[in-house]
């Protein structure tokens, strides 16, 4: 598993209560490990800090809603690693 | 300060979009003019930690406001690290400033402080949603931040 997915894990981990072993490159974070989006702003706040980005989550929001995206795009770990590390690397080019 | 209406903050003194930053002035009430006085403590009148965490959590909002220009409302998240290092009793004076720490999307966080006289008094970490304003509340804001005279940035 990746490093940054160690890192979210362990922010999802610490932030929310939830045991380290149930979170998975394959967790949905709303429908399998339950984060409301309250609890999300305090993940995006610490993956903010801790990669030097800006997660644009109103955006992914609206999207879902207007059903211009499906929420596993963004919301299933490996999905948001993977946009946690394209962020990552526009940021460093 | 109008305690009992969670109207915290009398004046802004400084507002820096530059350095993020607003300083802002408020002076509590005499004892026998706020019926909080009369239940913290009866005889010991003291402002509650919960209402000076609100007084610096309002200077933070009004940070946010000035910053965004009311494009969106700032609603309390979250207070880390919240200390209350000395009393302060009615009459007092309190200068209350709020730094942005961070502004992400849809959220941002300010670290926020209360001084008297130069003196520390409380401090903490806040962290705020930020969401479109809610029906009537972006006019009751205007009338707001133009009483406490803020100049917000425009949009």
């Amino acid at each position: 598993m990746s490093a940054t997915f160690e890192t979210v894990a362990g922010i999802i981990s610490e932030t929310c209560d939830i045991p380290r072993e149930k979170i998975t490159p394959e967790s949905h974070a709303i429908a399998d490990l339950g984060i409301d989006s309250l609890a999300f702003l305090d993940i995006a706040f610490a993956i903010d800090k801790a990669f030097g980005i800006k997660l644009p989550l109103e955006q992914w929001t609206q999207e879902v809603n207007e059903g211009k995206a499906p929420a596993e795009q963004y919301f299933v770990l490996e999905n948001l690693c993977k946009r946690i590390d394209d962020l990552v690397a526009a940021k460093a080019a | 300060m109008r305690l009992e209406y969670f109207d915290m903050i009398d004046t802004v003194v400084a507002f820096e979009p530059g350095e993020k930053r607003i300083t802002t002035r408020s002076t509590v009430p005499a004892a026998d003019a706020s019926p909080v006085f009369e239940g913290h403590f009866p005889g010991h009148p003291l402002v509650p930690g919960v209402l000076l965490t609100e007084t610096m959590a309002q200077a933070s909002g009004y940070l946010l406001l000035g910053l965004n220009g009311l494009t969106q409302m700032p609603f309390l998240m979250t207070v880390d690290k919240a200390r209350f290092r000395t009393f302060v009793e009615p009459g007092a004076v309190l200068d209350v400033a709020a730094e942005l720490v961070i502004e992400g999307s849809g959220y941002a966080a300010t670290k926020a402080a209360i001084t008297i006289d130069g003196k520390p008094i409380c401090d903490a970490q806040l962290r705020f949603r930020l969401m479109p304003f809610p029906a009537d509340m972006r006019t009751l804001m205007e009338a707001r931040i133009k009483a406490i005279g803020l100049v917000p940035e425009q949009a």
